[in-house]
């Protein structure tokens, strides 16, 4: 598993290029120019497993779900934090791509801790040191455990309609 | 209890009455607005569209402003499978290619107004507290469903108060204002907060509170709103709509906020967003004299009526630099049409400058004035983000048309104050 670090404000123009925005909205055209004018490393070397840890307000700017589609698609087990823009983080709870936002881990890491990451739980671990988060609002868990938010509409309409 | 703006409107929309910060409630919109990503939007819920149909075919508005006329096949086809939806779901909102961006046409069509709650698939539909309104951004997929069940969940805000005193000086502007404000709070300081401006506002126009709630997500903010005064009421009444179309929501006077700052337009000065990020801001005097080669005029921030006046004063009788390309994109038709009859128009071309139709045009870096690298350019947009003009080694500097206008003849960054005062 590899740590990939950023800083504060990472933006979603960073994250993906506005240019292609009306050209690519499928995962596969998606992630060739996943974080493309950030690190051009990364969608090369991005495994199944990995994690995303940055600084304050990860994701702001556009309203863009691409990056969100294309870092769930490539494998990201999480983003953790120190805080997320609002747009970025309703968007990866609509695709299931999991966010945390812990300011005292990100603080904390040193950049070659080993880290654990239990989701159940809650919790963080750096070398022995526990650092837990926040469940989300039932109301959210439940779009979750539906597999995103177009399921969890499905379902309603499903209901709805019968 | 008393409330604020975000608590009282999301009251009203949730019929839930405890409301208080973090609880989360489900609402159904007014209006929701969709553009050119309307395509990629009910692709995804194609199936569900052909056995449910959509909740509403007067909610949706949709306008196609992003990348028109077509830039490539790709877009011309989504163009076309919009205008298909639209006609099979018959709805009553759409906007084709030519009439504008979709925040100035949500305003200037009157579909925007106070108490109203409004979401939209774009970071900048926060723009509509100009006129009193509660509207927020959502992504592609949040749209999608929006579309199909109508509903959704907000977690109601924290607050934050701005007031703002006195009066603005003579070639200082709205823009100024808000990017001072952002300078200071930073791009995360309001992050998930519900911004209120107060004070003397009177002063302001709808364009200028247009300018100040369109940045607000640039300070990480979910909506941003001035209260409705005489100002909101005489423009309603101006675009044919009258008080007892609207019910309109005010804070209460001992409401709760969470942080409170105090700003003296009089002691603002020009002001510039520096690359890469729209916090960067410095007086514009701080690096007066820096080389230029494209200046833009136009977007949801800064492209309407007032802000080609002001550029047209600056411009008139003059020529741009030699050094630079002036691009400038009037926001809507209307306005478009307006300012031909003002002689504008004639006015900005005379001097040198492009006229592009009506939409984003080169704000997001697909077409229309895309940058090379080593580039800069001064733009009156909301965004300087690295690659946001489609080149991730140009240089973006975002200020006031007037900051733009004057710099584009003289083909370095300027403060205007030099020449209007
Ligand atoms: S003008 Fe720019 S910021 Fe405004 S809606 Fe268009 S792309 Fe977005």
């Amino acid at each position: 598993m590899k740590i990939w670090r950023y800083g504060d404000n990472v933006n979603t123009d960073m994250l993906f290029p506005g240019k292609y925005t009306y050209s690519c909205s499928t995962a596969d055209e998606i992630i060739p120019h996943l974080l493309e004018d950030l690190d051009s490393s990364f969608s090369k070397d991005v495994k199944k497993g990995d994690i995303i840890i940055a600084g304050k307000n990860f994701g702001c700017g556009s309203s863009r779900e691409q990056p969100v589609i294309g870092l769930k698609a490539v494998g990201i087990k999480a983003i953790i934090a120190e805080s997320f823009a609002r747009i970025f983080y309703r968007a990866s709870i609509n695709q299931g791509l999991v966010l945390i936002e812990s300011p005292d881990f990100v603080k904390a890491f040193s950049g070659n801790d080993s880290i654990e990451l239990n989701l159940i739980k809650g919790i963080i671990k750096i070398n022995k040191k526990n650092f837990s988060f926040p469940k989300l609002p039932k109301e959210i868990t439940e779009i979750q455990n539906s597999g995103g938010l177009l399921e969890y509409t499905r379902i309603k309409l499903k209901k709805k309609n019968k | 209890m008393e409330m604020t703006f975000a608590e009282k409107i999301l009251a009203k929309y949730s019929d839930e009455k405890n409301i208080v910060p973090n609880k989360i409630v489900n609402v159904t919109p007014d209006h929701l607005l969709t553009h050119d990503n309307t395509a990629a939007i009910i692709q995804k819920i194609q199936n569900e569209l052909d056995k449910y149909g959509i909740y509403s075919n007067k909610m949706p508005i949709i306008v196609l402003d992003h990348v028109i006329p077509a830039a490539t096949e790709k877009t011309a086809l989504n163009h076309k499978k919009i205008r298909e939806f639209v006609k099979e779901f018959k709805i009553k909102n759409f906007f084709d290619v030519g009439f504008g961006i979709c925040h100035q046409i949500v305003i200037e069509k009157g579909f925007a107004l106070p108490g109203k709650l409004i979401l939209g698939s774009d970071s900048h539909t926060c723009s509509y507290g100009a006129v009193g309104t509660f509207s927020t951004g959502i992504d592609r997929t949040e749209a999608a469903s929006l579309l199909l069940s109508g509903e959704t969940w907000l977690k109601v805000p924290n607050s934050i108060k701005i007031n703002l005193k006195n009066k603005l000086q003579k070639g200082v502007y709205a823009k100024d204002t808000i990017l001072k404000i952002i300078g200071d709070i930073s791009a995360s300081g309001a992050n998930y907060c519900s911004i209120e401006f107060h004070g003397d506002v009177n002063e302001l126009t709808i364009d200028d509170r247009f300018t100040i709630t369109n940045m607000g997500v640039e300070m990480g903010a979910k909506n941003s709103v001035f209260l409705v005064d005489d100002v909101t009421i005489g423009y309603l009444n101006s675009i044919g709509i009258s008080k007892s179309n609207y019910d309109i929501t005010y804070a209460d006077k001992q409401a709760l906020y969470i942080k409170e700052f105090d700003y003296d337009l009089s002691h603002i000065e020009p002001m510039i967003a520096c690359p890469h990020s729209v916090d960067n801001v410095k007086p514009v005097d701080e690096i007066e004299g820096l080389e230029i080669q494209q200046c833009f005029i136009g977007t949801c921030t800064n492209g309407r009526i007032s802000d080609l006046k002001i550029a047209a004063e600056i411009l008139n009788g003059k020529k741009i630099s030699k050094n630079v390309r002036l691009i400038i994109l009037p926001a809507s038709i209307d306005i478009y049409e307006n300012a031909l009859n003002l002689g504008i128009i004639k006015t900005l071309v005379k001097s040198g400058a492009i006229i592009l139709p009506p939409g984003c045009g080169p704000c997001l870096g697909a077409h229309q004035g895309v940058l090379a690298p080593g580039e800069k350019c001064i733009s009156t947009a909301n965004r300087n983000f690295k690659g946001r003009m489609g080149c991730k080694d140009a240089e973006i500097y975002l200020a006031s048309p007037a900051t733009v206008a004057i710099s584009a003849i003289k083909g370095k960054i300027t403060n205007p104050k030099e020449v209007l005062l």
